[in-house]
């Protein structure tokens, strides 16, 4: 206990001093730091930041310290989040290599890959994306098409994928590709990692009802993999595959709880009339308080699961806090269009529209809420 | 303090799980329902609790108690709602417990709590004097006559009232004259005393809750608790308190209504399949499941702010009370609806819950209310 005191009071006393002031402040999403080949630094605190924090090891801080981590224990990753959070600590950098492929290469993939890839996406300097989807494969995930024809030292990719998340600005995917087709069809699958520069790799960004355009289509036409790029045994792809959607689903959860932003009732109090202290328009009063008694719900969930995973080392509740998260997140984004009225409703000059129109993808992506209450269904209530 | 259960607590929960499969349950409480004089509670069971000690849980050690959290006790109420056991531990051992616990030193109060922690004496909490839950509205009057004190007011819904050796009467003192509404009373009475008149009603989860009046009972000075807090204080915490444990209670009701419910979807066959493999009802099941894992966390919270006093007391057990109220509603309701016919039927369980559900709702205020409540206390 009296170590962990210590080294909570190092951890604070150097944030203090290698924080940049700019990255203690409320972020936006285009504040977002996500690294890559070609990165683009809003600032040159952001940059300084991503570089002092990967110095430490501390961008992926539970990652053995030979692979770009700092090797540190649950309790000792804990602390330090906290100490973040403290000062409002802006992540040094976000995006699917050190929140998902990353794990899944530590737990999966060879010496060789650990080595190749872990230390560069600790740092920040390669930018991922995620090959899963397909136009025909959706929720059922595990009919994918892209086939892989294997070569002995190589495979020889054919096949499109869609939903690739800022598939336009990635520099390597980590792509779901079948290997086998005459097996079952979760026994057939592979996990392969391939540099998007490869040639035959190409893609095409697909514009959303908010505007923006999150997501690409990736087609592939006869792009070489190395042999040694497969992430675990080859048909074996579908083990690691899951283990990546619970990631996926854990990090969904949490939508729109980041705690820098402006709240539901700032919204609320700022824009409905309030008499005597209360909100006079009685319909909303009643949606609104609703709304809030399920988010602290959801978030006490959020918490109680995850100090039983911490003492007990079992879960299964992904699935539940990826539905309700981003159901909830959807509520939040209705009633903050109820709130503002008609100037939600406009197209520039105010976010909430095309946040709005965004946050319907949410019980979407990452599995629709339908597919999480089948899961629920199948693996934790048994029913057939 | 963490959302997980210490083992001690855990450990207390399984005693009370194995305890009450074998001592409560649907098929007891059915039996007791039928009795040519039903009295609303088990007395073996409530024995068999004393020896456990269950009743002493709250009470300080100098009276004889062990001092346990509410954390502890509130791993029994659930395991209560789960098995539908019905004894005077809430009137007894929970809410009256407290109010007595927070006085000064009184004989009546030096009288009372080892007997509260032996099992025996009953005490019934009478507050409510509407039929829509308005805790503020209390017009049972206390006022000043020549040899003390007169009482005079009628309350209704007193849980366990009929079977209470004592009161604790909620009042107003009208004696200084100068307010209208008058301040603010707790009083300690014999259930016995003249002037006093229980009219005992059963409702439709096999309970009594009394109707009592109050016709010009003389009240001695001693009869009057006092507190290091304001009275009004004293009620509003033990509001709380009542609605945290009637959300464990909730809790576990809904916990065993959704099991009986996935046994029957994975044993009852239509059209050639086990009913259960139809996703219409896997959905609506899952759903449930979602929001009674949010019910567990919510209870859970509200009743560590209740071992560590927390300023949020309050606004936590409204949302607890609201939200196990609402699931609750669900749980039951979809239970009778997804057993189909056997459902509606008295010989299977599923009614004992939803009718259980219902009045445990009622208790303190339902969904409605602590919304409203929620709303006030999040500064909506």
């Amino acid at each position: 206990m009296n170590n962990l005191n210590s080294f909570r009071k190092d951890i604070r006393s150097w944030l203090a001093e290698n924080c940049p002031h700019a990255m203690r402040t409320p972020m936006l999403e285009k504040d977002i730091c996500r690294g890559g080949r070609n990165p683009v630094f809003q600032s040159e605190e952001q940059q300084i930041w991503l570089k002092r924090m990967s110095e430490k090891g501390w961008t992926a801080p539970t990652w053995p310290v030979e692979y770009g981590g700092a090797g540190f224990s649950k309790d000792q990753a804990k602390i330090l989040r906290e100490e973040l959070s403290l000062i409002n600590a802006r992540p040094p950098i976000s995006g699917m290599g050190i929140s998902m492929i990353g794990p899944a290469i530590l737990e999966f993939g060879s010496e060789k890959l650990k080595q190749q890839h872990l230390p560069a996406m600790a740092k920040g300097e390669v930018r991922w994306c995620q090959g899963y989807s397909e136009p025909n494969s959706g929720s059922d995930l595990a009919g994918l098409q892209t086939k892989a024809e294997n070569f002995g030292d190589h495979l020889i990719v054919n096949g499109q994928k869609v939903w690739t998340s800022y598939g336009d600005d990635a520099d390597w995917m980590f792509c779901l590709v079948r290997t086998n087709s005459d097996v079952g069809k979760h026994s057939g699958i592979s996990l392969v990692l391939f540099d998007m520069e490869t040639p035959g790799v190409s893609t095409k960004p697909i514009k959303l009802i908010s505007g923006t355009s999150v997501f690409c289509e990736t087609y592939l036409d006869n792009v070489r993999v190395d042999i040694e790029q497969v992430v675990g045994d080859i048909d074996a792809g579908w083990t690691v595959a899951k283990y990546l959607l619970t990631h996926e689903r854990e990090m969904l959860g949490k939508l729109g709880t980041a705690p820098t932003e402006k709240s539901v009732k700032e919204h609320a109090l700022d824009c409905l009339g309030v008499c005597n202290d209360r909100l006079t328009d009685e319909v909303m009063r009643k949606e609104l308080i609703d709304w809030e008694i399920d988010y602290l719900c959801h978030q006490l969930t959020m918490e109680r699961v995850n100090a039983e995973i911490a003492s007990n080392g079992v879960g299964n509740t992904s699935a539940m806090l990826k539905y309700y998260g981003t159901e909830l997140n959807k509520r939040k984004h209705e009633l903050l269009v109820s709130i503002h009225g008609s100037d939600s409703m406009h197209w520039e000059n105010n976010p909430i529209s095309r946040q709005w129109l965004r946050s319907k993808g949410n019980s979407i992506e990452g599995g629709t809420s339908e597919i999480q209450l089948n899961i629920i269904s199948k693996r934790i209530l048994g029913l057939g | 303090m963490s959302l997980v259960l210490s083992e001690e607590e855990t450990m207390i929960r399984d005693t009370a799980n194995d305890f009450l499969s074998e001592n409560a349950g649907p098929d007891m409480l059915r039996k007791l329902r039928d009795q040519d004089d039903p009295c609303g509670y088990s007395k073996v069971l409530w024995e068999k609790m004393a020896d456990l000690g269950w009743p002493s849980l709250l009470i300080p050690e100098e009276f004889g108690g062990l001092d346990f959290s509410h954390t502890a006790m509130g791993q029994i109420m659930q395991q209560v709602g789960v098995h539908l056991a019905t004894t005077p531990l809430f009137s007894t051992g929970i809410l009256a417990a407290e109010v007595l616990k927070k006085s000064k030193v009184n004989k009546n109060k030096e009288k009372l709590l080892p007997l509260i922690a032996e099992g025996k004496v009953k005490i019934a909490v009478a507050l409510e004097e509407g039929s829509r839950y308005e805790p503020a509205v209390i017009n049972t009057r206390l006022d000043s006559s020549s040899n003390g004190y007169l009482l005079n007011g009628n309350k209704r819904n007193v849980l366990d009232g009929g079977l209470a050796d004592y009161l604790i009467v909620v009042c107003r003192h009208t004696s200084k004259g100068e307010h209208i509404q008058g301040d603010l009373g707790f009083l300690i009475l014999d259930a016995n005393k003249t002037g006093i008149e229980i009219k005992n009603n059963m409702l439709i989860d096999s309970r009594m809750a009394s109707i009592v009046t109050f016709n010009n009972v003389e009240i001695l000075e001693d009869e009057i608790l006092k507190f290091e807090q304001t009275p009004e204080l004293i009620l509003e915490n033990l509001l709380s308190t009542a609605n945290i444990y009637l959300s464990a209670e909730l809790l576990g009701v809904s916990q065993k209504a959704f099991e009986l419910t996935i046994e029957y979807l994975k044993t009852r066959t239509q059209f050639g399949v086990k009913i259960g493999s139809f996703q219409a009802l896997q959905h609506r099941a899952s759903h449930l499941w979602a929001e009674i894992e949010l019910c567990k966390s919510i209870v859970l919270k509200a009743l560590r702010a209740l071992d560590q006093n927390s300023d949020d007391i309050a606004k936590l057990s409204s949302f607890a009370k609201a939200k196990t109220s609402k699931i609750s509603e669900v749980a039951t309701n979809e239970g009778i609806q997804m057993h189909g016919g056997i459902g509606m039927t008295d010989e299977f369980y599923m009614g004992f819950y939803l009718k259980r559900a219902r009045v445990a709702q009622m208790l303190f205020g339902d969904w409605k209310y602590h919304t409203d409540q929620a709303a006030t206390l999040s500064g909506y």
